[in-house]
């Protein structure tokens, strides 16, 4: 990654954000959206989305007002700007596509405890300028979509044969249940980790 | 009574609160391996889930409900939230020292836990409405949380042993026993729901 370091700090915070420091599958934070809701792909993007917003407009606020905070308050300042900001999110969401609220149900509130917006606040937007933090929640927020929509589309074509609600598989595919239920979340984020720290050690090796 | 019952059944193990809720995950996946403090920290949660779904309740029947102020629905409970945690850590800061040092930061990280905040929500969305059923809901939500936690690091002591492939070591074979279990706990489901 040596070439990284040439870039501008933001553009360079943005490139890692996608892949070296990817939320799901490096960081392994915010798994609890990450498990419950990638059911089907529809659902998965929607949640990213969601969750981007949501930490774009934190890391702003964050960004700009960080140096007027006192120190022992600001994890609470960080949490109430995040639960405002949801609530906005939800109550859109709510308004404009109400079948995909009532499906993502809790889980748009509960964005308000995902780690990786109150980490990001914490380890880059309250020490960085506002260009700075916007370039990060971007990165951030891609790295978050790409991990949510990969267990989606995993998931999704096993479990139902389809994508998107189109169906790709033959009609005369059974699906497979487990991986609309709970178990298949588990069993597909496992592999998929798995077979990429394979690809990585491969990687390793022949450098 | 009956009902009380069936929902601290549905709560424990039917749709227990790591396994079919995904809610509390990271200290699902990150507890340390030693039983005892896998069941102190399982205790704290339940004691913090149990006093902030009672609580969000009343507050949520008796404040923001007549005064019509929903939309500050999530801002209040994670205050609320916030504010049991501070208490629990003073307190077992005073009573039990040991306790506090073994938690180390786990302890205010349960403000972020998702299973506390999930169980106010839920309470809302599954329209209890007597204060029994909130605290009952609650209570063995928790204990649901601290018998999955338990069971991971039991069987996590063993993982350690195992001839694991490298790329499937820490997480993902972690990820993997976790679908067992949840398959397992799936089978509950025929036991009804509510």
């Amino acid at each position: 990654m040596s070439s990284l370091h040439g870039l501008p700090e933001a553009r360079a915070r943005f490139v890692r954000g996608w892949f070296t420091e990817n939320p799901t599958y490096v960081q392994l934070l915010g798994m609890c959206p990450t498990l419950a809701v990638t059911s089907t792909l529809p659902a998965a993007v929607t949640m990213a989305v969601a969750t981007g917003v949501v930490l774009l407009c934190s890391n702003i606020i964050t960004s700009l007002i960080s140096r007027q905070l006192q120190p022992h308050l600001r994890i609470l300042v960080y949490t109430l700007t995040i639960a405002t900001f949801v609530t906005i999110v939800d109550r859109l969401l709510a308004a404009f596509a109400p079948a995909m609220s009532r499906q993502l149900g809790p889980y748009v509130p509960l964005i308000i405890v995902n780690c990786i917006i109150i980490s990001r606040a914490e380890a880059c937007a309250s020490r960085q300028n506002l260009g700075t933090a916007v370039a990060d929640a971007l990165g951030q927020s891609g790295g978050f979509l790409l991990g949510l929509s990969s267990l989606g589309i995993v998931r999704e074509l096993l479990g139902s044969g389809s994508l998107w609600g189109l169906p790709v598989l033959p009609e005369n595919y059974p699906g497979m249940l487990i991986f609309v239920l709970p178990a298949g979340a588990f069993l597909t984020l496992g592999s998929l980790s798995g077979a990429l720290n394979a690809i990585r050690m491969r990687e390793k090796g022949t450098q | 009574m009956l009902d009380l019952l069936l929902i601290g059944l549905s709560a424990a193990l039917i749709n227990n609160f790591v396994l079919s809720y995904f809610m509390g995950i990271c200290p699902f996946l990150g507890v340390s391996r030693r039983l005892d403090s896998a069941f102190g920290m399982g205790a704290a949660v339940t004691f913090v889930m149990t006093i902030s779904g009672g609580l969000t309740f009343l507050l949520q029947q008796y404040a923001l409900i007549p005064l019509g102020l929903q939309i500050l629905q999530y801002v209040a409970f994670i205050f609320v939230i916030a504010g049991t945690v501070q208490f629990v850590e003073l307190y077992v800061q005073r009573f039990f020292e040991p306790l506090y040092r073994a938690f180390g930061v786990y302890l205010p990280m349960i403000t972020t836990n998702c299973a506390v905040l999930g169980v106010c929500l839920l309470v809302w969305s599954k329209s209890y409405n007597t204060l029994a059923q909130a605290l009952t809901f609650s209570f063995f939500g928790g204990v649901g949380f601290t018998l999955a936690i338990v069971i991971m690091a039991g069987l996590r002591e063993s993982i350690d042993f195992a001839d694991v492939p490298a790329p499937f070591r820490g997480t993902p074979i972690a990820l993997f026993v976790a679908a067992i279990l949840s398959m397992a706990f799936a089978g509950f489901a025929g036991m009804g729901s509510q």
